[in-house]
């Protein structure tokens, strides 16, 4: 019954030059583990590798990964390249440091959004937190 | 002694190697000019006759061929991402020995509908998309293709989802159906693929090039000769039961029109420190220079090194190299012999020639800087610990500077970005029978091997490129 169902796809990745990679693999194993087809692009992730595999992959979503603080500079534009290349409406969610130092979560998440994220989140969200947002996002889509 | 005889149909050579497999050694070869209006079999009787002068009469207890003739295996092939899944139709196609025309990525267009009647490819290679994957762009394009009512078999390679609507889309052609040259992200699968191009080849496409005559005279392997070299390349490297390869290599033909590069490694990043990018690369990995050749595409050459590299290199001022080039493009058949400027001109055009090919087949890395050291960023294949290489093609066999010519393949200090072998033992292919090796490794892979190894005449060792 539900085997039949195709897995709804995720692309997931670290963004810009960021190298921590133990993160993403947790959430890779997360991920599937929760049923989900997963496409890691692992470290070092540029915006055009995340949608070239979204397009080829028709994946449902895009997971971004941030430790090292240049989250913010990293995701700019990343909204409109998706319209571009057709992913219109594709879910953006972003998460892990993306930002540097003790900023109000609340104004970060504000900018964000405003860059086209559908969900940021905050340091030390876990993978169940996502993957629930994950299903609110997807479930009951086709 | 039990002759065979191995024929490469040329575009405008045929070329006959005969070899005795009991006694593991070349018998003779030979050559004759071949034109497309004349029948090929004349250059074939031809190559024969020169051959029996050479040898006395023989009796070939088997024959096999392999051809370029009438344009190659002409490919066009159509994919979704350019960097994804039409980069690996690409790979998959050159891999087979086709001379890919073109390459579409995403949509097809009605204007590029109209170039694809202009092309006529004999064959047409249709992906796009993972396994489950995008379905859309495939779909489209067999919906393209199919107002083509196209006469030429179409392979059908894509997302496996989409596979059996694009065959009825384009139900009355020849539509064949293979396992996806990229199932998963970053995972290439084209041996599949290029086991049905070739299969095609001997099917369809000898007939179709006016070979069906001369295929009566043949046993069983027919294929594209730059298919025959790359299997030649992989016995070499890898060897076979019996007996050992000589390791990874690179090889280089330049031609007169091209300028084909082979590479059989792994070439993925060794160090901990290093982050590779891009599609991982076939470990026999073929490209092909399309600008860059000795004659046909002198050009070509200039424009990619610079005229000032050609000029420096020759010793020669920038106008007389204008032209002499200018000459040599018209005059294509012409070698230097005893001119001294041209064999300048000529050591140049090969030297720039071989670095430009092999800089644009081997891989790059990019050094980026992080707060705690260096991280690497490599995309396509390191070969900077490839120790052999091999080259062939005229401009390097009748010249006395091969090593000088072929060092230009090596790493650069001052391109240090280019993965590029740091040091390799050079290898010649002096009578031409890399391709008749690869046919004869078929039924005796031993045998090529050996006589490869003897054959393949050592010029030395060279460490990196010139200054
Ligand atoms: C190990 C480490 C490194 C290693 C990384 C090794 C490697 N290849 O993985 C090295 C030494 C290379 C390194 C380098 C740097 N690091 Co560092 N590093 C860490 C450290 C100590 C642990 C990271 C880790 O692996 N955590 C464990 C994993 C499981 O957690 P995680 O990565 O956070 O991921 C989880 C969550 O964030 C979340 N998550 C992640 N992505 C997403 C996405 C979504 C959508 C959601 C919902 C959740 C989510 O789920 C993951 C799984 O539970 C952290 C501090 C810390 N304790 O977190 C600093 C830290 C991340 N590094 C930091 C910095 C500044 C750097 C450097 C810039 C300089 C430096 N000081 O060393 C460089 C940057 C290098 C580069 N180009 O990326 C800062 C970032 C500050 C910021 N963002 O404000 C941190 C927070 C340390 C600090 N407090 O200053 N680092």
């Amino acid at each position: 019954m539900e085997e039949t169902k195709r897995k709804k796809v995720l692309v997931i990745g670290v963004i810009g030059a960021d190298v921590h990679a133990v993160g993403n693999k947790i959430l890779y194993h997360a991920f599937t583990e929760a049923g989900f087809e997963v496409v890691n692009l692992g470290v070092m992730v540029s915006q055009e590798e995340y949608i070239a595999a979204a397009i080829e992959s028709n994946a449902d979503a895009i997971v971004i990964s941030s430790l090292y603080g240049q989250g913010e500079l990293d995701c700019r534009g990343m909204r409109e390249k998706c319209d571009e290349a057709g992913l219109k409406g594709i879910p953006l969610l972003v998460g892990g440091n993306i930002v540097i130092g003790k900023q109000s979560f609340e104004d970060v998440e504000k900018r964000f959004k405003a860059m086209g994220f559908d969900r940021v989140f905050p340091p030390g969200t876990p993978p169940e937190t996502t993957i629930e947002a994950l299903h609110e996002l997807l479930d009951g889509k086709e | 002694m039990k002759p065979v005889l191995l024929i490469d149909f040329g575009s405008t050579y045929t070329k006959v190697t005969a070899v005795d497999v009991e006694g593991e050694a070349i018998l003779g070869t030979a050559a004759s000019y071949t034109t497309i209006e004349t029948d090929i079999n004349n250059g074939l009787n031809n190559a024969l006759a020169e051959l029996e002068k050479k040898c006395g009469k023989l009796t070939f207890t088997e024959t096999y061929a392999c051809s370029s003739a009438a344009g190659g295996l002409r490919m066009v092939t159509s994919g979704l991402v350019p960097e994804l899944t039409s980069e690996a139709a690409r790979l998959a196609s050159l891999g087979a020995g086709a001379k890919v025309i073109k390459v579409y990525s995403f949509q097809l267009t009605e204007d590029d509908l109209d170039e694809i009647r202009s092309i006529k490819p004999d064959i047409f290679l249709l992906v796009g998309g993972t396994d489950g994957g995008n379905t859309e762009c495939i779909v489209h394009n067999a919906k393209m293709l199919a107002t083509l009512s196209p006469e030429f078999p179409i392979v059908i390679a894509g997302n496996r989802t989409a596979a059996r609507e694009c065959q009825r889309i384009l139900s009355g052609c020849t539509v064949y159906i293979c396992d996806n040259v990229m199932p998963k992200f970053g995972v290439l699968n084209i041996e599949p693929t290029q086991k049905q191009i070739r299969d095609i080849f001997l099917k369809r496409i000898i007939q179709a090039k006016g070979l069906s005559h001369a295929a009566a005279l043949l046993d069983d392997i027919m294929m594209p000769t730059p298919s025959a070299v790359l299997q030649a390349m992989n016995l070499l490297a890898q060897g076979c039961e019996g007996e050992s390869g000589i390791g990874d290599l690179i090889a280089v033909d330049v031609g007169g029109a091209t300028t084909d590069v082979y590479s059989i490694a792994d070439g993925m990043p060794r160090q901990m420190n290093t982050v590779y990018k891009g599609l991982p690369e076939p470990f026999s990995k073929r490209t092909v220079e399309g600008d860059i050749g000795m004659r046909y595409s002198i050009r070509g050459i200039v424009e990619a090194a610079g005229i000032d590299a050609v000029a420096a290199l020759s010793g020669l001022s920038k106008d007389r190299v204008k032209e002499l080039v200018d000459y040599l493009a018209v005059h294509t058949d012409v070698v230097p012999g005893d001119d001294d400027e041209l064999e300048a001109l000529d050591y140049a055009l090969a030297s720039l020639a071989i670095e430009t090919a092999v800089s644009r087949h081997a891989g790059t890395i990019e050094e980026t800087y992080t707060m705690m050291g260096k991280t690497f960023v490599q995309s396509g294949k390191n070969l900077t610990e490839v120790k052999q290489v091999i080259v062939t093609g005229g401009s390097l066999i009748h010249t006395k500077r091969t090593a000088q010519i072929a060092s230009h393949a090596m790493f650069d200090p001052a391109k240090p970005s280019s993965l590029r072998p740091m040091g390799a033992e050079i290898r010649v292919d002096r009578s031409y029978i890399i391709a008749a090796m690869g046919l004869l490794s078929a039924h005796y892979p031993q045998t090529a091997l050996r006589i490869m190894k003897k054959e393949l005449e050592n010029d030395g060792y060279t460490e990196q490129a010139h200054s």
